[in-house]
This record gives C-alpha cells, sequence and structure tokens, in this order.
C-alpha cells in the first residue's frame, strides 16, 4: 500500500448525525467477493431515486456539482456507526475520498479506514461548525490535510487533530500491518505455549 | 490493584506491549461468508497460511435463504459467496458449518451453542454483534475484514484499551418486561453513541437474575450503544451452561477451568471511568420510534415530538426519522399499523425467545393483512422447537416457520420489505432501508413482536397470554 501523508481538496457536507454503515453501503452490494466496484454504490438508498442507480437525486449533496470532485467528507456524531463491514471505507475510497472529518467515529469503522489509508479525523462540535460553514459559503474552498504535522487548513483557519502514533505511522509508511506482526512470531509461539490445555 | 473483568481478560491476552498498542492473543475466531472472501484473498496473494485453522469456526448465516438450503436460492451472486467460503474452509483446513449441517446457524447462535464461548477467551469475528459473546465474560467484538486478514495470519490484533463503563440495573424486573427491554432502555438512556470507546460491564440484581440467552441479548445490542463490547460477569449459570456443551472443557480439565472462571470477576474496589445506573422497576417493554435504537420508549409513551429534545442535532434527527418512519409526534402505539413481524436474528432467536413468544401467539391469530415470519437461530433451535411443538403453535396462529439464518435482520437474501412496509422486528437495528429500501422498523422483544401481529397495530404484550 501506498502512504498517506498529505491531501488538498475540496469537501463535501454531510450534516448529519449517526450515519451508518448501512447508509454508506446497503446490504444488496455485500456480496461481492473482492474489494473494488463500491463507490458507484456508496450512499445508494439517498443517491439514486431508482433501485438500478439510473436517476440521480439531485436533492443529496453527492450529487451536486459544486461537491462532485470532493475528496474530503464532513459529517458528524458518530459517523460509520452500525455494521463492522469494511465495504463502507472500500465505497467512500473507491468514490475518491481520502479523509472523512467527523465529530465522531464508530470505532470499528474507525480502524477499518486505518486500514485502508483513509484518514479518519475527529474534531470537535464547535470546529465541525466552522468547517460546515467553509463549504457553506464556498463549496469550492480547498481543505489541507497534513498528517504528519496532525493539521486541517482551509481558507485562513488551521485545526489540529489527534491520531494515535501507531495508526499515523502505518497511515503514512503505508505499512503492511500483518507483515510487521509476523515479525513477532516467536512472541506469538511463546505465548502458544502457555495457553491453558482446555483452550 | 483492583481490577475489572475487562483487566483480567486483557492482561491474560497480551503477547507483546507495542508502545500505547497492544499485541492480543485471540481464541476464537468465528466467520462466515460476507466479511471473509477479501480476507482469504489477501491470504492468498500474499502466499500467507491461516496460524490456528483449530480455533477458528466458519458457518454460513448471512446471504442464505430461509426458504430452501440450495446454496443458489437467492441468487447466482450469494451462491458465490457462500461457495466462496466453503472452498476457503476447505483449503485451510477449517471447521465449516454449512448449509444443511446440524450446526449450522447465525453465527452468533451457534458459538455458545457449541460451548465454543468460556469465560475470560477473547473472540472476534467480521460482524458488529461478536458482542454477543460477552454474555459468558468473553472480551468479544466485532471487526472489519482486514482485521480478519490478521487474525487469520497471525492469530492475534494489534487493539488500545477501551476505557470502561460500568451498567448496573437494580433491582428485579417487572413481570413481562424481558432483556430486550433491558437493553433498549439502557441504549435509550446513554445513546446510540453513549457507549463509543468504552466496554461495558453489565450488573445489578436484574443481570444476574437473567439467564444466559438473556444475557445474550443484552450483550448482543452493547454495539448499538457504540461500545467496544458488553460482558457479564461469569458465575454458576454460565458453568452450569457450558457443562457438557461439546466444546466446553474435557472433564480432565473442567475444575481447573471452572476455577479460572470463577477468578475473574471485578474486583469490589475496581474503579471503572463510568456508571451508569437504571432501575429495574423502571423499564417497561420498549419500542423503537426512529432509524436508530436510541430513538426508543415505552410502549405506553405517545411518540415525542421533536421540540422534545435541548440539543439541536437530536432535533434535527428526531424531525427526519419521524418523516421516515411515518409517524406523528404525540401518535399513540395503537394508532401505527403493521404490516410485518419478524422473529429472528442473532438477539432474539434462541429457544427461549422462541417460548416466550410461542406463549403470546397461543392466544390469537395473525392479523389477515399481516406477514409474520419466525426464523429460528439454528438447526438445534428449530428441532428444539419443532420438539416442543412450538412451530406448531406459530402456524397455527398464522406465522411462517422458516429455516435457520440472518434473514430479515439486514435483508442479504430475498427475505426483504418493501417502501412504507412497517415492521415489528426482534432484530437490532431500525437503521433507514436496513430491511429493505423505503422500509420502517420498530425494534421490540419477540413477545411485542407477537402482539403486534395480532393486534395488528403495536400493543402492549403484557396484555396476552395466560
Amino acid at each position: 500500500m501506498t502512504g498517506f501523508t498529505e491531501l488538498s481538496g475540496k469537501a463535501a457536507p454531510l450534516d448529519q448525525a449517526n450515519i451508518d454503515t448501512d447508509q454508506i453501503i446497503p446490504k444488496q452490494f455485500l456480496t461481492s467477493v473482492t474489494r473494488s466496484g463500491y463507490g458507484k454504490h456508496l450512499f445508494h438508498d439517498w443517491r439514486y431515486l431508482d433501485l438500478h442507480e439510473q436517476e440521480l437525486n439531485p436533492e443529496f449533496t453527492l450529487t451536486q456539482d459544486k461537491h462532485k470532485e470532493a475528496k474530503v467528507l464532513l459529517s458528524r456524531e458518530n459517523f460509520g456507526c452500525g455494521s463492522s463491514r469494511e465495504h463502507a471505507p472500500w465505497a467512500l475510497a473507491d468514490f475518491g475520498f481520502g479523509c472523512i472529518i467527523a465529530t465522531s467515529l464508530a470505532d470499528i469503522f474507525y480502524s477499518n479506514c486505518i486500514n485502508n489509508q483513509l484518514l479518519p479525523i475527529a474534531l470537535s462540535s464547535n470546529i465541525m461548525d466552522e468547517l460546515f460553514e467553509y463549504v457553506g459559503s464556498n463549496p469550492d474552498v480547498i481543505f489541507h490535510i497534513d498528517l504528519p504535522s496532525q493539521t486541517v487548513k482551509v481558507g485562513e483557519s488551521s485545526y489540529k487533530f489527534e491520531i494515535a502514533q501507531h495508526h499515523k505511522q502505518n497511515m503514512i509508511k503505508g505499512l503492511d500491518a500483518i507483515g510487521q506482526t509476523l515479525d513477532f512470531d516467536q512472541s506469538i509461539s511463546a505465548f502458544e505455549e502457555k495457553r491453558a490445555a482446555w483452550l | 490493584m483492583a481490577q475489572t473483568l475487562y483487566d483480567k481478560v486483557w492482561n491474560a491476552h497480551i503477547v507483546e506491549q507495542l508502545g500505547e498498542d497492544t499485541l492480543l492473543y485471540i481464541d476464537r475466531h468465528l466467520i462466515h461468508e460476507v466479511t471473509t472472501p477479501q480476507a482469504f484473498a489477501g491470504l492468498n496473494e500474499n502466499n500467507r497460511k491461516v496460524r490456528r485453522p483449530d480455533l477458528t469456526f466458519g458457518t454460513m448465516d448471512h446471504s442464505i435463504s430461509t426458504r430452501s438450503l440450495a446454496l443458489d436460492a437467492c441468487g447466482p451472486q450469494n451462491k458465490l459467496q457462500l461457495q466462496t467460503l466453503a472452498d476457503n474452509c476447505a483449503a485451510h483446513n477449517i471447521q465449516l458449518y454449512p448449509v444443511g449441517h446440524k450446526n449450522q446457524g447465525i453465527v452468533h447462535i451457534i458459538g455458545p451453542q457449541l460451548g465454543l464461548i468460556h469465560p475470560g477467551m477473547t473472540v472476534v469475528c467480521g460482524d458488529s454483534h461478536t458482542s454477543t459473546h460477552g454474555a459468558f465474560g468473553a472480551l468479544a467484538f466485532g471487526i472489519g475484514t482486514s482485521q480478519v486478514e490478521h487474525v487469520l495470519a497471525t492469530q492475534t490484533l494489534k487493539q488500545s484499551k477501551a476505557k470502561s463503563m460500568k451498567i448496573e440495573v437494580t433491582g428485579k424486573l417487572p413481570i413481562g418486561v424481558t432483556a430486550k427491554d433491558i437493553i433498549l432502555a439502557i441504549i435509550g438512556k446513554i445513546g446510540h453513541a453513549g457507549a463509543t470507546g468504552y466496554v461495558i460491564e453489565y450488573c445489578g440484581e436484574a443481570i444476574s437474575e437473567l439467564s444466559m440467552e438473556r444475557r445474550m441479548t443484552i450483550c448482543n445490542m452493547s454495539i448499538e450503544a457504540g461500545a467496544k463490547a458488553g460482558l457479564i460477569s461469569p458465575d454458576q449459570k454460565t458453568i452450569d451452561y457450558l457443562k457438557e456443551k461439546d466444546f466446553a472443557p474435557s472433564q480432565e480439565y473442567w475444575n481447573d477451568a471452572v476455577s479460572y472462571w470463577q477468578s475473574l470477576s471485578t474486583d469490589a474496589d475496581a474503579i471503572f471511568d463510568t456508571v451508569v445506573t437504571l432501575q429495574a422497576k423502571d423499564i417497561q417493554p420498549q419500542i423503537t420510534w426512529g432509524t436508530n435504537p436510541g430513538q426508543v420508549v415505552g410502549i405506553n409513551q405517545a411518540i415525542p415530538s421533536p421540540d422534545d429534545f435541548d440539543d439541536p442535532i437530536e432535533k434535527e434527527s428526531a424531525l427526519k426519522a419521524l418523516k421516515y418512519m411515518g409517524l406523528e409526534a404525540g401518535q399513540t402505539w395503537d394508532k401505527v399499523k403493521v404490516s410485518h413481524v419478524f422473529i429472528g436474528s442473532c438477539t432474539n432467536s434462541r429457544i427461549e425467545d422462541l417460548r416466550a413468544a410461542a406463549k403470546v401467539a397461543a392466544s390469537g391469530k395473525v392479523k389477515s393483512h399481516i406477514t409474520a415470519i419466525v426464523v429460528p437461530g439454528s438447526v438445534a433451535v428449530k428441532e428444539q422447537a419443532e420438539k416442543e411443538a412450538l412451530d406448531v403453535i406459530f402456524k397455527e396462529a398464522g406465522f411462517e416457520w422458516r429455516l435457520p439464518g440472518c434473514s430479515m435482520c439486514l435483508g442479504m437474501n430475498d427475505d426483504v420489505l418493501q417502501p412504507g412496509d412497517r415492521c415489528a422486528s426482534t432484530s437490532n437495528r431500525n437503521f433507514e432501508g436496513r430491511q429493505g429500501r423505503g422500509s420502517r422498523t420498530h425494534l421490540v422483544s419477540p413477545e411485542m413482536a407477537v402482539a403486534a401481529a395480532l393486534t395488528g397495530s403495536f400493543a402492549d404484550s403484557r396484555q396476552f397470554g395466560e
């Protein structure tokens, strides 16, 4: 995997709390056995007026011309809650998003993002208000995300965000998490030797 | 230092401490068809093996038919996914319980039923309702597909420790109020994201009096409050439940295992980051009115108004939810007509759920305009129910009696609702479109679901039966 250091692009606003992974990618698209091709189904129920994805819903943020090229998605509390389906970050990334900024993100979704080089950022409710205002007044405003310095810059404003160091390093270096763990093979074997006999 | 149950299980599984990260050993890995094909493909691309096929168990549940045992009954794409699981399990020597096998069923039903889950274990599965297994005092949580691949290859996961939350439900539960009502009331109180970043330990008289199956219903929905996991301390009921199950510790090790399990309870002076208390006597049968499980009220309360919420985001959510659900503020539940009833899912499809539902079903008939289905959680549950003639009660009342699977909880098969359908459902998620695009889901207990089927609208299940 290639690493993630920075990203600049427009942002699309989904000003709503509790957006669950069923909304991000509905169940009828989970029967695929590959990791690719989910972007066209992203937010299916909200984005299309019909089941066959022929007719776009003009009311929905992501179908509007002004947000079409967005690389950053803004939302509110508890983004990505519900089902553990990794198809959700696969769909967001395949659509073109590289970063999700929300008031808070659900646990499993957060890990799934990290494992797919999709940067999840949580910022306070007040800051989110400001970010939504930026996009509301100028949809073309560019968000600059810098992972090494942990900052989001937009207009004249700059915001710091938190990320665990190991997540940060894995994102930046694009490391193979399994390969890293396999380096501890001896420790794992030693642990296995000591497990209770009934397990 | 005094430790919680969570601390003890966590500490017993540390392979390596890597700065702020911990490499944790995983005792049980449950797998199913939907979240594993890409993980196995990743292993194969990198020429990696499954480290511990003996600790890994598979079943088919999400995308199978509940009317036919044929893998292609729900179309070629579903068949491909099911066949891919079968091929992967065969290639990697993993025990699979496919459709037609006596051990097949919903992954979170069969794990406990087979005795695969012991107190103190770490349990993962590519499914958010893995929290179910916390009922045994196991640390059990859902993971994504990349993590499934990681566990297959290494039998470990890198994790950061969550904060701890104690949820105590004091006193005795009123008659006719169920475990489903307790957990919905908890989520209603703390909110849909109220436990994000936490591992919950449920305790108190109302919890310890519950049977193991009821405890599973509680822990199952921990994720609906955002929790990483939800645990209940193992006790004599846990030990009795496990005794003589297929994968329980053998006679030779039984006493050692039991002593270990008994050492896991939270120490009396352990400190939790957060404590929440509910009084059992205040809980009445619950019903969700909105589009997340935190939007819930008692059956005798009217549907709320957006104006009841001070927080502008909650107000907006309520407004949007009422519109989607086709409900009006102030409406009483007897005015809300139901078109479908679903009894099933990893939350409420165990034998005790079906017994409780059948008891209500015996008192009437399903209204003619309602489609009502009962989907047992596993082959074993189905067979037991049939032995007790519960299927006869359901069928005579007008319910369809189906084959085991996840079914209408998420509708990955053909058990899907149409736009505008309104379902009384014993499942765990009332998200927009969860049971079908434009469909409306109300989460309730099995007793309440049957009461809705017999009445045609929502009713207090305590008025039925006996």
